[in-house]
């Protein structure tokens, strides 16, 4: 994969055909206009992520099928949602190195007709943006620099966490994201916390606490300054902007803080129009943040 | 603020069960915890919540405080951010602890939280965790998006038999809110 396109088959997951599809169409359209190759995985099921509470066993088995049905197509997994990486990644890497464990597994396969052999990657796009793609042709790309916007990330835990398993960042310090910001020219300002959890994985036994915790991002991204939050997890993305009016509600504030996906922003920087990138779809509406990328730049055009 | 004593008997408690929870993946290095409280002090859970606390779930194990630790609902507040596992001095990844309490947990108490119930339930008949609705596979279409790949439930199916999770969901109680 050193020379020609980069071809990856696409693991959407669960959550991001369910109710996300903003994500899906702006990933689509940036990864495509970068030389991404996508594929549709086929046959694909859940990545096994959700039900490792369950049964760690089923979780792994879950992984472990989608990666042999990758071996089969020998495509490496581009994943959108972090969780999914995590998943597929920690059993990839966990059968590749333990040769106990996966002999046990195998043998469990066997059922399916299945052999994991280990000779697939799983990357998460902004590894696949990072290290495939490189971040020379992604500035080559940028027509429309966001330089007038000032904005914050949240990486989410399981791109960067634990160390040991991923390995591709600084988990105290992360960068990935805040370069691949920087790539469209708009300023990401550090933040207290920058590489905390959002909340999202328990908000189904118990909401008060992740309400907390995602309020308390916000908080300290709005005292730093920030105009918008930019994702890459779709659970992230649903506790910041889907459920961003029910935490105003709640503590009775207003935030009103537009929670882009990275591939809209970096849409946006590409020359996409906003509705080309699913931008309406937001809950909490970009509308001033548009307002002030496409003022300064018909400005910077007419003068 | 002094906590209540608590006493603890000799009949509640089970000293082989660190030798359990220790040979599940992911716990293996749970009787090197010494209770330094680094994973507590960090845990963004821990911040809003006085009952869910890491370095007592391990002290917990240790112990051989089974039937408390297994019933202890609490158990269900980590979300998986690791940054316990990450900054853990005795390299114990509480994270992966709790995961392996949480399994043998459902198995002891025969219960578990209804959302995770809902999930596996999806997830065994339609290989995703949320049933994604028709009009939402149609809206693909007039979206531009290529068709959502079939799943295989038939493998499915046959994966939560192997591991017996689907015998296991259907003898379980499940409850709510985990306060």
């Amino acid at each position: 994969m050193v020379s020609g396109k980069p071809r990856y088959l696409i693991f959407l997951g669960c959550v991001i055909p369910y109710r996300l599809s903003s994500y899906e169409i702006s990933a689509r359209r940036v990864l495509s206009a970068l030389g991404v190759e996508l594929v549709e995985m086929p046959e694909y099921n859940c990545c096994g992520f959700p039900i490792d509470p369950v049964n760690h066993d089923t979780a792994v088995l879950l992984a472990a099928r989608n990666l042999c049905r990758a071996e089969m197509e020998q495509l490496n997994i581009l994943t959108l949602c972090n969780g999914c990486f995590s998943s597929l990644h920690k059993v990839n890497k966990m059968l590749r190195e333990d040769k106990e464990e996966r002999e046990r597994i195998n043998e469990y396969l066997k059922i399916l007709d299945m052999e994991f052999r280990g000779t697939i990657e799983v990357k998460h796009l902004v590894h696949v943006l990072s290290e495939d793609v490189g971040f020379k042709k992604i500035k080559d790309s940028i027509k429309r620099p966001l330089s007038m916007l000032r904005v914050a990330q949240h990486p989410g835990c399981h791109i960067i966490r634990p160390k040991k398993v991923v390995g591709k960042d600084d988990p105290e310090n992360p960068r990935l994201l805040k370069d691949l910001i920087g790539l469209t020219g708009a300023k990401c300002i550090s933040y207290r916390g920058e590489n905390e959890c959002c909340g999202n994985p328990i908000i189904g036994v118990n909401e008060d606490i992740p309400f907390k915790m995602a309020k308390e991002k916000l908080d300290h991204i709005i005292a730093a300054g920030a105009e918008a939050l930019i994702t890459v997890c779709p659970f992230c993305h649903i506790m910041f902007d889907l459920n961003q009016p029910r935490i105003e509600r709640i503590f009775n504030v207003s935030i009103g803080l537009p929670t882009l996906h990275y591939t809209q922003l970096l849409g946006l920087a590409m020359g996409f129009q906003p509705q080309e990138l699913a931008l309406d779809e937001l809950r909490v509406k970009p509308t001033a943040l548009l307002r002030k990328v496409f003022k300064e730049n018909s400005s910077q055009k007419s003068s | 603020m002094a906590e209540s004593a608590q006493i603890i008997r000799a009949e509640e408690i089970d000293p082989k069960f660190k030798y359990v929870v220790s040979k599940m993946h992911g716990a293996e290095k749970v009787t090197l915890c010494f209770q330094c409280g680094t994973c507590t002090a960090e845990c963004p859970v821990s911040r809003f919540s006085d009952l869910y606390k890491p370095k007592r779930i391990a002290r917990m194990v240790q112990l051989g405080l089974k039937d408390k630790i297994l019933r202890d609902k609490h158990l269900w507040l980590c979300t998986t951010c690791y940054t316990c596992v990450d900054h853990c001095p005795q390299d114990v990844e509480i994270a992966n602890v709790v995961r392996v309490l949480r399994n043998i947990s459902i198995q002891y108490t025969e219960s578990m939280p209804l959302v995770y119930r809902e999930l596996a339930e999806n997830l065994m008949k339609t290989g995703f965790v949320y049933v994604i609705p028709e009009s939402r596979i149609k809206r693909r279409e007039e979206l531009g998006l290529p068709p959502l790949p079939k799943t295989n439930p038939g493998e499915i199916l046959k994966i939560f038999e192997l591991t017996g999770l689907s015998s296991l969901i259907k003898g379980s109680q499940t409850f709510e809110r985990v306060e």
